[in-house]
């Protein structure tokens, strides 16, 4: 076995990642609010205010990186459900069964500071849009995943259907943005670009990179807990279990 | 022992599932009089002004429609599932996803075509011009299936479940967007003399995918949440 495959498979074992996971967390954590508290620092207080919204643009700095991972933990969750159901691996399913709950808190959040930002901007709280469509669309995926997770009483076999709904999910999530975008748009485009020259003036990018970077890293570590705490409870009969609730009440 | 070709046994499959749909032959009414009602509560709602009601025929008989279709999908696998035959399928050494598409074929049958046929019907109940009811139709004969084809995918999920209505709701709802957002066009499309036929290729596209990929998900759906 060479050494990447060796540590996937260690990487995949319960104890291993229960005490990696909570090695990383508080320091993956402190990194997100950290980061965040400097790109809050730079969005709302150095960049300068918009020539046409003012100060109302700077709900950006939330919202952005907010519809970013929305988008961005369902690819997660569907990774995570992909490899759950192809090689079983229990930590691939208990991931992926983590991720919809943050990525639905993400989802419903781009849409509350859409709904804030579009109600002075647009005139409206909510309009049928391509975007908000498929946002929304993608917060009842979410809750979707989450609710037949928690019908199911069989934690494996609820994780597995659930996943399988996930790998459908993300077939559907670009049939719904482009028929949606055929259908009615007002959203702007992306201003923001991995390729070429971004259309957003740099003062204003370095914040949003930033707060980008912090949701980032707070996924991960929400990520993190959330899985210890899923895997402790499905390992709760196994030995290691025991020893770890033993040594976090201090009792041999 | 022998067990027969697949092409036979998804034949006697077909004409099982037929007969026991023959046998009760009322059911096969419940999704038209489900739709009847909600066509009916419009105009009580909206009131009876036959331009408002022309302009939101189309969607309203699609929701209809839809929500019926949602309400059927329960029976696909109920029966089956209660006494033990859908574990039988499972364990047949004939393709699952074959065996399954034929339990879809003959749920289309008995709780969709009947609403196609029904169209007409409802349509004139709110008034839709004579020249898009053609449309309608056409855009009901192409999303059904594909509806139903999906909503099996779901159901197999759910398969099991005591109450699973709402939860299935909340599945198959999502997945149903992009095929209401393609016949509503060609129904909007031909209301306002454009051309409607793109929508309505887009839907033929998705079925003809559907066709193939559904029967497959179903089954690998199946066999998650029957263990």
């Amino acid at each position: 076995m060479n050494k990447l495959t060796l540590w996937f498979h260690t990487l995949g074992s319960p104890p291993y990642f229960h005490r990696l996971a909570g090695r990383l967390a508080p320091w993956l954590f402190a990194g997100a609010v950290l980061f965040a508290a400097a790109g809050l620092y730079g969005g709302l207080v150095v960049a300068p205010p918009d020539y046409q919204q003012s100060d109302a643009y700077r709900i950006i700095f939330v919202h952005v990186p907010s519809a970013w991972m929305s988008l961005f933990i369902y690819f997660v969750m569907a990774v995570n459900a992909f490899i759950a159901l192809v090689w079983r691996i229990k930590l691939a399913e208990v991931l992926a069964m983590a991720c919809a709950p943050i990525g639905a808190a993400f989802t419903v959040i781009t849409l509350a500071t859409g709904a804030i930002w579009g109600k002075p901007m647009w005139g409206t709280w909510w309009t049928w849009d391509a975007r908000l469509t498929s946002e929304l669309v993608l917060l009842f995926l979410y809750l979707g995943v989450i609710g037949l997770y928690q019908a199911i009483e069989d934690r494996r076999q609820a994780a597995r259907a659930a996943a399988f709904l996930a790998l459908i999910g993300i077939v559907n999530v670009p049939i719904v943005h482009f028929s949606v975008k055929w259908w009615n748009t007002l959203h702007q485009g992306s201003t923001v670009r991995l390729l070429g020259p971004s259309a957003i003036d740099a003062s204003m990018l370095w914040p949003l990179l930033l707060v980008a970077l912090a949701t980032k890293l707070w996924f991960v570590a929400s990520l993190l807990v959330r899985a210890r705490v899923e895997l402790l409870a499905l390992e709760g009969g196994k030995e290691w279990a025991r020893a770890e609730a033993q040594r976090a009440e201090g009792t041999p | 022992m022998r067990y027969g070709t697949a092409a036979s046994a998804c034949f006697a499959l077909l004409r099982r599932d037929l007969l026991l749909s023959w046998r009760r032959r009322g059911d096969a009414l419940n999704p038209v009089l489900f739709a009847l009602i909600v066509v009916t509560l419009f105009p009580l709602a909206l009131g009876p002004e036959p331009n408002q009601l022309a302009r939101i025929a189309a969607g309203v008989i699609l929701v209809a429609v839809l929500i019926a279709g949602l309400l059927a999908l329960d029976t696909l696998f109920r029966g089956d599932y209660e006494d033990g035959t859908l574990e039988q399928l499972v364990l047949s050494p004939h393709p699952l996803p074959l065996l399954l598409a034929s339990k879809i074929l003959v749920h289309w049958l008995i709780t969709a075509v009947p609403l196609v046929l029904a169209a007409p019907l409802l349509a004139a109940m709110l008034y839709l011009p004579a020249d898009v009811l053609p449309v309608l139709i056409a855009a009901l004969a192409l999303a059904t299936p594909l509806l139903s084809l999906l909503g099996a995918v779901c159901v197999a999920l759910t398969v099991g479940m005591r109450r699973s209505g709402m939860l299935l709701a909340l599945l198959v709802l999502p997945l149903y967007v992009p095929v209401l957002i393609f016949a509503a066009g060609a129904c909007d499309a031909a209301q306002a003399g454009l051309p409607f036929v793109a929508p309505l290729l887009w839907l033929g596209a998705a079925l003809a995918l559907a066709l193939v990929l559904a029967p497959l998900a179903c089954a690998a759906a199946l066999r998650i949440s029957i263990t």
